[in-house]
């Protein structure tokens, strides 16, 4: 069934000079803005500029690397896969490995219901899909490549950390107040032909095409919140003085974490968009912790995804979802703003 | 043959139905598309993910952006 397909290796080809013009971004753009536009290096016009040029093709180049990479790891993965995994896992073991897998597992949030509905299904207790349900939106690899790309890899690490913590004492959470009875009763009575598609033997070359893929539907959907989230950045950058957002968002303010978290929730789809922004801020005396709090909300916690949940799920549950998520955030906010 | 396109409005759902469209137009093949919009009647095909991709009854794919011709090796093999 399946053709030979070389061409798809051809597209490997692109890395070494992809990491090629990203290591020696810094010089060139020096190059392009001192010297061919010949801008005065000491106006906030011009630091302005070079902070645009530099990270949007900093961050497009690693964007699209990481896009490539991650969707040729999650050929390996589906939710038929997933959800096979974590069939008869007892809460605890079954929290850690949903959330875990929600990383890996292709998802989008346009398809939680289906999915919701298959993990009731196959008896996966509501706690268990709740981590995964979780897990899966907030640590996705546009948010985790954008802070890995702006604020290092330490700060990537702490993101995934925490996000996954959360996920799992959340899931565990609801999991241990027995909230079966706020699902709506249809979805107790859904029951589906099981899943026929066959899963198809896949060559590398394949994967390739998969990755290819992702790449095109990923950063077609999110570079223009990129460009913008980066212009934003490079004004704050270049002309809000140094120091202005410590009143605001500096960890002396203890209000601005739970605040941080509730202006985040209705902000939604802007991962790419709204960390350029962050980093920013904190450059400008925000602190860590609340930063953080208030992308974790931003991306894990959506307005649009609720909604899409109220289908399944009634709302004293969607309250609880949103009550145990938001604590959480706000608890790692406060957390790092002692530690740091 | 009947193809159903299970979405419920996602972008990448209203690709896959436009591209099924253009599919069978550019090979003539004799195909009703039908959109399955309804959460209960897409979850009796079983799907975890959208958009689901049904032809003759039988679920083809769900929750994968599909190129060209996988979609018509599909098509061909039910005909």
């Amino acid at each position: 069934m399946e053709e030979k397909n070389y061409k798809a290796y051809y597209y490997l080809i692109i890395f070494p000079v992809l990491f090629g013009v990203y290591f020696h971004l810094d010089g060139n753009i020096n190059v392009l803005v001192y010297d061919l536009l010949s801008l005065d290096p000491n106006s906030l016009f011009t630091s302005a500029i070079h902070f645009f040029i530099y990270e949007v093709i900093k961050v497009l180049i690693l964007l699209s690397v990481i896009v490539f990479t991650v969707g040729i790891i999650r050929s390996y993965f589906s939710p038929e896969k997933t959800r096979k995994a974590l069939e008869g896992k007892p809460l605890f073991a079954g929290n850690i490995m949903a959330s875990l897998l929600g990383i890996v597992t292709p998802f989008c949030s346009c398809s939680a219901i289906p999915l919701f509905l298959g993990f009731v299904e196959a008896r996966i207790p509501l706690g268990v899909t709740f981590s995964f349900l979780i897990a899966a939106p907030m640590i996705n690899e546009v948010a985790v490549i954008l802070l890995f790309g702006l604020f290092g890899w330490k700060t990537a690490v702490i993101y995934i950390l925490t996000g996954l913590l959360i996920a799992i004492a959340a899931g565990w959470i609801i999991g241990r107040l027995k909230l079966e009875r706020f699902v709506e009763p249809w979805v107790y009575e859904i029951k589906s032909a099981g899943n026929n598609a066959g899963e198809e033997k896949i060559n590398f070359a394949s994967r390739i095409d998969y990755g290819v893929m992702a790449v095109k539907d990923i950063v077609s959907k999110v570079w223009l919140y990129v460009v913008i989230g980066i212009a934003v950045g490079a004004g704050v950058h270049g002309y809000v003085p140094e120091n202005f957002m410590a009143g605001i968002m500096g960890k002396d303010v203890w209000w601005s974490v739970p605040l941080s978290v509730l202006i985040g929730i209705p902000l939604y789809s802007n991962a790419a968009g709204i960390i350029p922004v962050v980093q920013s801020l904190i450059e400008k005396g925000a602190s860590l912790g609340t930063s953080l709090a208030f992308m974790m909300s931003v991306i894990g916690l959506s307005l649009p995804e609720m909604i899409i949940l109220k289908k399944v799920l009634k709302l004293p549950l969607i309250c609880v979802f949103i009550g145990v998520v938001g604590t959480g955030i706000v608890t790692v906010g406060y957390l790092f703003n002692i530690i740091y | 043959m009947l193809i159903k396109i299970l979405g419920t409005g996602c972008s990448r759902c209203k690709k896959l139905e436009q591209q099924v469209k253009v599919i069978v137009e550019n090979n003539n093949i004799p195909a009703e598309i039908e959109k399955i919009t309804d959460i209960q009647d897409m979850m009796r095909y079983g799907i975890l993910a959208t958009p689901g991709l049904v032809i003759n009854e039988k679920l083809k794919s769900s929750g994968l952006t599909l190129k060209d011709e996988q979609i018509l090796n599909w098509i061909k093999e039910e005909l």
